[in-house]
């Protein structure tokens, strides 16, 4: 890493997140004074003040340029999604982990002319007003999150349409969708020309940008009295007046082509998961070979770039979130997720030489922002999977490895062409979608342990006696284990209706009120459709909901069928009031449960047939549902931190955890349950039908000493050859001993710079609250193969 | 670890638990012990399934066995990872209670018929760690046709947990760890001899 790169790392490192107003009090003044228009031009105009009035900001030494607030990790709020309260902003500024500061005119300005201007205006509240009682008691147990109540639908990632043209083509691209409406036989022709003029003015909009960008690096080279820098300066007026109005020319252009989209995305809604490059590495070749062939670039200058490129995503940070959203994502990070190799979109292997630039350039920068990922094909070479082993070795967690071929077959499985399929990867932590094709939704975690709990207590819920669920029978009742699993089946029907009509309402309120036409002109098929992001436009619409707990639930469940029904040696009642008791004075009980019952992890029938059972009925009380975009409802399996939340709501479980404490991890088994090495914790996830899920996170750690040498690196490879053969989606690593995790946890001074995976990203240890480290300690440590 | 009785086809049903392993890796299934051939006929059967359902097989033995049952075993066997330790006669008895008579005719007749043998060498300091031993080492295994490679294993203190938690006691005295120099020495000498040399293995 060169003197520049280091000085950019560093000053981003060091620099704490902030609140910034400036977004707050554009939007606020332009709704104020926008008078009667159409949501869309609405949004369409207000994402054009935006970008033509922010402030500019070019910081010393930088190449790539653009920051979503006025500086560096200034973040912006998006009050119109979720205006935050006075005292939102205190917990904001005082709260140890992952706070923003918040100063005196910050605290000043919402009190002043945000509160008075939103409250009840923004989405939050719009659509907390709009759900049922029944939604709202379900949610308020931790049944399930709510995405879209302080954030926008955004799930969503770029494909190479960015590198082959520019906005102007766009425009012109738009301006003949315009010509071509039918406003005799189409009766949505005038609905289609407002959102196509939305889209017109966007692409204006973001040129603005990138135009004022330009302005000021001239302003600044002429200023500048270093020769070097003033040639820099020069270049870089010269790159942001030409993209993104025109297909990037070279290297350089391309990732500023990219980072005005992505700040462009970012600024105009609060999207989940920000935005995403995607294949950056396919996208990147033919800019980078071009430039080597010619000796136009090095590959010093496009490792430098691409460092410089970096270090922008680490300089936002997730916008704050607070309450229940605070508590599922607890983490700065916004979910860029790079990924590398896979296949082209013919089918070949996708694996040149960009992706070993870039997985330099992950090695060296070190960064939890962006994320990364390989997406790894049984076409591409193992020295691609080895040189990702080894950074993985190194122990931060990053990249994590995905298999590109159940991916592609995934995503065809739901009915998507196999071109648009191997365009498609992952993004966020383990979601699977079709790049620049797809908005495939989020929604919400659901709580599986907690169903489990309210069939238990018949419809109630323990922890506050309230009635959430159905009344399926008292369970001392119930004369088979396929009985109470029925019962538990309704619950999780019941739930998920719940949910599903909430979010059809939620979807509604924001293809109404919240089009996104900016975002729109980069997703097909948004323009060819005059449809807008949130309003069907894409090719795909897909919604997910998280399956959370699966570990738990099969464990609670194995335990219920052996010790109760099978071998009776446990009566239901007995089992209650163990449960109710949190074990208390039932010691001897829990450490049967905990000790004497096949655990799902160790590749053990008996419990991984109950894995089957009930990955099979949330797939089925889920999958196929249509949504209101003219797409469908599919599964995928990711916790964040939302694990951690959702244990805190569910008393202990027949697996012989204790109350409050957090639930299983995405796919991974109960933590500290799989004792017979990662081999048998592969075959036991193997055994879900991986295929027809939209992502599943399995996370492994491992003693460093068991990866070391080349032989470590061969052993790792192999075992994640060997998953993916079983079609496993995905697996990630910790190399790190407990006895480490331990020390950061006591001297965290001494620790600050320690990342470790968490559930489908990378995080500093030291940022994560302490019942998600001591989740992370009590993950098995995979001492040999 | 205290062991438990299993048929041959509760090994054979683990074993094949991880055929995709096996599969992906080249890998397959090693018998270790103790000492393997001390349960000829559960060990020869195993073996021979193994080989039935194409799963590669490596075992372990420190030689002092039967030959008849050593070589007979050799068609179903596709690695021998085979124990060395001390040449001079005297101070193998000094120090395991047995001659090596045995055990170097045995490796002798096993590398005569079979090509796949590595030799082991666990190094216990002040047992079998003088350079004259070494050298001993070295000349007999270069003399032996078949094999080409002898892995280091040197000592380590992993058991000695172990021992507390089974409350034996140790009947090895306190031994300090070879130092990382002297075991490259090691390695040096014996690949003078014209031998492949691994540390562990």
């Amino acid at each position: 890493m060169n003197e520049r790169v280091r000085k950019l790392r560093q000053a981003s490192l060091d620099t704490k997140p902030r609140i910034s107003v400036e977004r707050a009090e554009m939007i606020t003044e332009f709704y104020k004074h926008s008078g009667e228009l159409s949501a869309t031009i609405r949004r369409a105009l207000a994402f054009k003040h935006l970008m033509g009035n922010k402030a500019i900001f070019i910081g010393d030494g930088e190449l790539i340029v653009g920051e979503r607030g006025p500086l560096p990790k200034a973040t912006p709020t998006y009050p119109e999604l979720c205006c935050h309260s006075l005292e939102d902003l205190q917990i904001l500024n005082d709260r140890k982990k992952i706070p923003f500061a918040v100063d005196d005119q910050t605290l000043a300005a919402h009190r002043d002319r945000f509160i008075p201007f939103w409250r009840g205006r923004s989405m939050r509240d719009v659509i907390f007003s709009e759900m049922s009682e029944e939604w709202k008691s379900a949610y308020e147990a931790g049944v399930y999150t709510e995405f879209m109540e302080q954030r926008a639908p955004g799930h969503t990632v770029l494909d190479d349409k960015i590198y082959r043209k520019g906005f102007l083509d766009f425009k012109s691209d738009i301006e003949k969708a315009l010509q071509n409406l039918d406003y005799h036989d189409d009766p949505d022709a005038y609905k289609k020309q407002k959102e196509l003029e939305a889209m017109s003015i966007c692409c204006d909009a973001i040129v603005r940008f990138a135009e004022r960008h330009a302005e000021k690096a001239r302003e600044m080279a002429q200023r500048e009295s270093n020769p070097q820098r003033k040639r820099e300066l020069e270049r870089i007026a010269e790159v942001c007046t030409h993209v993104p109005a025109h297909a990037p020319r070279d290297f350089w252009e391309a990732l500023q082509a990219y980072w005005f989209v992505h700040l462009g995305v970012i600024t105009e809604l609060n999207t989940w998961d920000s935005f995403c490059p995607g294949h950056l590495d396919r996208h990147l070749y033919p800019f980078y070979k071009k430039g080597i062939d010619d000796g136009t670039l090095t590959r010093e200058q496009a490792q430098e770039l691409l460092q410089c490129f970096w270090v922008k995503f680490n300089n936002q940070p997730a916008p704050p979130k607070v309450g229940i959203t605070a508590e599922e994502s607890a983490t700065y990070t916004d979910f860029s997720n790079i990924n590398l190799g896979g296949l082209n979109p013919d089918g070949s292997d996708g694996v040149n030489d960009v992706s070993y630039l870039i997985l330099d350039v992950i090695d060296e920068m070190r960064l939890i922002q962006p994320s990364s990922n390989i997406q790894l094909s049984k076409k591409n070479p193992d020295r691609f999977l080895k040189r990702a082993c080894e950074i993985i070795r190194k122990g931060w967690g990053q990249p994590s490895i995905f298999n590109a071929d159940l991916i592609v077959e995934e995503l065809v499985r739901q009915g998507k062409a196999v071109e648009d399929a191997r365009s498609g990867g992952t993004s966020g932590c383990v979601e699977t979608g079709c790049f620049g094709k797809e908005a495939y939704i989020l929604t919400g975690y659901l709580n599986l342990p907690k169903i489990l709990e309210v069939t238990l207590n018949n419809g109630l819920d323990p922890r506050t006696g309230k009635k959430i669920g159905l009344a399926t029978g008292d369970p001392t009742s119930f004369e088979s284990f396929e009985v109470f699993f029925d019962a538990f089946y309704k619950q999780l029907r019941h739930f998920v209706d719940i949910k599903v009509r909430g979010n059809n309402v939620i979807e509604r309120l924001f293809a109404s009120y919240m089009p996104a036409p900016f975002l729109s002109i980069l997703i097909d098929d948004c323009v060819s459709k005059g449809r807008d992001y949130n309003d069907g436009g894409p090719r795909y619409n897909t919604d997910y909901i998280m399956g959370v707990g699966i570990g738990t639930l099969t464990d609670s469940l194995a335990t219920i069928k052996y010790h109760v029904f099978d071998k009776k040696q446990l009566s239901m009642k007995q089992l209650l009031a163990s449960l109710k008791a949190n074990f208390q004075g039932h010691e001897i009980v829990r450490q049967m449960l905990w000790n004497k019952t096949p655990k799902y992890g160790n590749d053990d029938d008996h419990a991984d047939e109950l894995l089957k059972k009930s990955f099979d009925a949330l797939y089925n009380v889920v999958s196929g549902r249509k949504n209101t975009k003219g797409g469908f409802y599919a599964v995928n399996y990711l916790s964040t931190t939302c694990h951690v939340y959702f244990g805190s709501v569910v008393g202990a479980t027949a697996d012989g955890r204790r109350a409050w404490d957090p639930l299983s991890e995405g796919v991974s088994p109960v933590q500290g349950a799989d004792t017979h090495g990662p081999t048998a914790v592969i075959k036991s996830a193997s055994k879900m039908d991986q295929i027809r899920v939209g992502g599943t996170l399995l996370n492994q750690k491992f003693s460093p000493s068991l990866l070391e040498g080349e032989v470590g690196i061969d052993n790792l490879a192999h075992l994640v050859r060997s998953y993916f053969r079983l079609d496993g989606h995905h697996v990630q690593m910790n190399v790190i001993t407990a006895e480490t995790l331990r020390a950061a946890q006591a001297n965290p001074e001494k620790y600050r710079d320690l990342i470790v995976r968490v559930a489908g990203y990378s995080d500093y240890f030291c940022d994560l609250n302490k019942a998600l480290q001591d989740e992370i300690i009590a993950r098995t440590e995979h001492k040999s193969f | 670890m205290a062991g438990k009785r299993v048929t041959v086809g509760d090994v054979m049903e683990l074993v094949e638990k991880d055929t995709v392993f096996y599969d992906e890796s080249g890998g397959g299934i090693t018998f270790s012990g103790g000492e393997p051939f001390t349960q000829p006929i559960f060990l020869q059967t195993l073996l021979r399934l193994c080989k039935e359902k194409r799963i590669r097989t490596a075992v372990e033995t420190c030689g002092f066995v039967n030959s008849a049952t050593l070589l007979g075993s050799s068609p179903y066997v596709d690695l021998y990872l085979y124990d060395l330790k001390v040449i001079d006669d005297e101070r193998h008895r000094k120090f395991t209670g047995v001659s090596n008579k045995a055990i170097l005719e045995n490796l002798r007749l096993l590398s005569d018929s079979h090509n796949q043998v590595i030799v082991r060498f666990p190094v216990i300091p002040g047992v079998n760690d003088p350079d004259e031993n070494i050298s001993q080492l070295g000349e007999f295994v270069s003399s032996l046709g078949s094999v080409k490679e002898i892995d280091i294993l040197p000592y380590h203190e992993l058991g000695i947990e172990k021992y507390k938690r089974f409350g034996i006691k140790r009947k090895m005295p306190e031994v300090q760890p070879l130092s990382a120099e002297r075991v490259s020495e090691i390695a040096e000498m014996l690949g003078s001899f014209g031998l492949s040399v691994k540390v562990g293995g």
